[in-house]
């Protein structure tokens, strides 16, 4: 019997979000538990299952693991979302790698004061669409493959269309321009397990609203004003 | 064309250096193509070497390897200092990526506004000594001599490289660690790294502010 994974954060989108979307894809069922008080936060770190005091933790396998590169990392390897060999895995670690960045100038948008959020909003959609979407674009381009690496669904696949989703969010026509993109978004959407999470009633977080905020200030503590980049 | 693998980045330690003790660590030997000024950075850009327009870049084994966590995990992975299978390379991850983060708050001192420094730096030297530096004087009490699978691993040169940049800050950051510290005697001595260690080396220095102005003239 396989225990299901079991998600400990937040009931929102942060730093997790990355990690539902890998288990949804590779059909794995998991839970969560939800912060939402400081005591029951407290209780966590007290019982030294935070290894460095810190969420995202995943129980999974035994482990308690932290760190959300160490948990999609481990996901991606065991549901063979990882390439086939060292080569196709630089591919892919350099391919989310850049889809991380862009979603990581995201991650702090919840905390931005209103006229923070427009000029963090502008940012992003430069970034994403003078840097990254060229580059995804071109990959796509120059092999013609209906994946980003190796000719199968990976990892680097489901990261993209998570991070094209969220700058859609922030301007509905972000990827115009891109039409291979355009494509591959429709074909990584469609595919059933993906297409389920998509769907209304999956464990997908909507966009965090104030609620969010006030939880995780609560929670951590964190009462310092949030900077745009 | 030596085969060696080649560093496009500033003559400085900034996301590079963990690239750096890596390889070193490893016994390859490396080039370097620094970047000097604007144009070496826009000739990369204009030539398409750069992914996503940034470094640090690693040309090897026929790729122009961007994403310093993707060049870290290839060398690690070629050189068999990444675990033995998928739990081992888990363990390896969480503290390599725990010790990314208190490096990255070490190294960020110096740009920070004069009047933020000083408690910036006491806050990155709490975190060091009582957030990470305790669970791996922890995990050091399992007896063994490397943090994970009883052989070298990154996660062993990725703790000692952070203990320097620490103590490069805080002398005496180890003092309540006796693992940590006959870790990094012993770490220390291994050949390779020893080597590295030692002036000659392509170790770089620490960053001095009077040298960010020329850092800052290539990327903006």
């Amino acid at each position: 019997m396989a225990a299901k994974p079991v998600l400990y954060y937040f009931d929102g989108r942060g730093k997790m979000e990355s990690i539902r979307w890998l288990l949804a894809a590779a059909g794995v069922e998991f839970e969560e538990v939800f912060l939402e008080t400081r005591e029951q936060y407290e209780k966590l770190l007290q019982s030294g299952v935070l290894m460095f005091q810190q969420v995202p933790m995943v129980e999974i396998d035994g482990m308690k693991l932290v760190q959300t590169r160490a948990i999609l990392n481990y996901i991606a390897g065991k549901y063979n979302l990882y390439g086939k060999d060292l080569k196709e895995r630089a591919l892919i670690d350099m391919y989310v790698g850049g889809t991380d960045d862009l979603m990581g100038f995201l991650l702090s948008f919840p905390f931005l004061s209103a006229e923070d959020k427009v000029k963090q909003c502008a940012f992003v959609v430069q970034k994403a669409t003078s840097r990254y979407f060229p580059a995804y674009e071109k990959v796509l381009k120059d092999h013609g493959q209906d994946f980003l690496v190796g000719n199968r669904l990976s990892w680097a696949d489901i990261h993209l269309l998570e991070a094209i989703l969220m700058l859609e969010e922030k301007k509905s026509d972000a990827l115009s321009g891109f039409p291979l993109l355009q494509a591959f978004k429709k074909r990584i959407s469609s595919i059933p397990t993906i297409k389920k999470f998509l769907a209304p009633g999956s464990k997908r977080k909507p966009i965090s609203d104030d609620k969010y905020v006030e939880t995780v200030r609560r929670v951590l503590r964190m009462y310092y004003d949030v900077k745009p980049n | 064309m030596s085969g060696k693998p080649v560093l496009h980045y500033p003559n400085t330690r900034g996301r590079m250096e963990s690239v750096r003790w890596l390889l070193a660590a490893a016994g390859v030997e490396f080039e370097e193509k620094f970047l000097e000024k604007k144009e070496d950075l826009q000739k990369l850009q204009s030539d398409g070497f750069l992914l996503f327009q940034q470094v640090p870049m690693v040309e090897i084994d026929g790729m122009k390897l961007v994403q310093t966590r993707a060049i870290l995990n290839y060398i690690a992975g070629k050189y068999n200092l990444y675990g033995k299978d998928v739990k081992e390379r888990a363990l390896i991850d969480m503290y390599v990526e725990g010790m990314a983060d208190l490096y990255e708050l070490i190294m960020m001192n110096v740009v920070q506004p004069a009047d933020k420094k000083e408690e910036h730096l006491a806050n990155a030297l709490d975190k060091a000594t009582n957030r990470y530096f305790p669970v791996f004087e922890k995990i050091l009490n399992h007896g063994h001599d490397f943090l994970v699978g009883n052989k070298l691993s990154r996660a062993d040169v990725s703790l000692l490289e952070t203990i320097l940049v620490v103590e490069e800050r805080k002398p005496d950051a180890l003092a309540k660690f006796p693992l940590l510290q006959s870790f990094k005697a012993r770490i220390s001595n291994i050949p390779n790294i020893k080597k590295f260690l030692q002036p000659g080396s392509q170790r770089k220095p620490p960053l001095q502010e009077k040298d960010i102005p020329s850092l800052m003239a290539i990327f903006h």
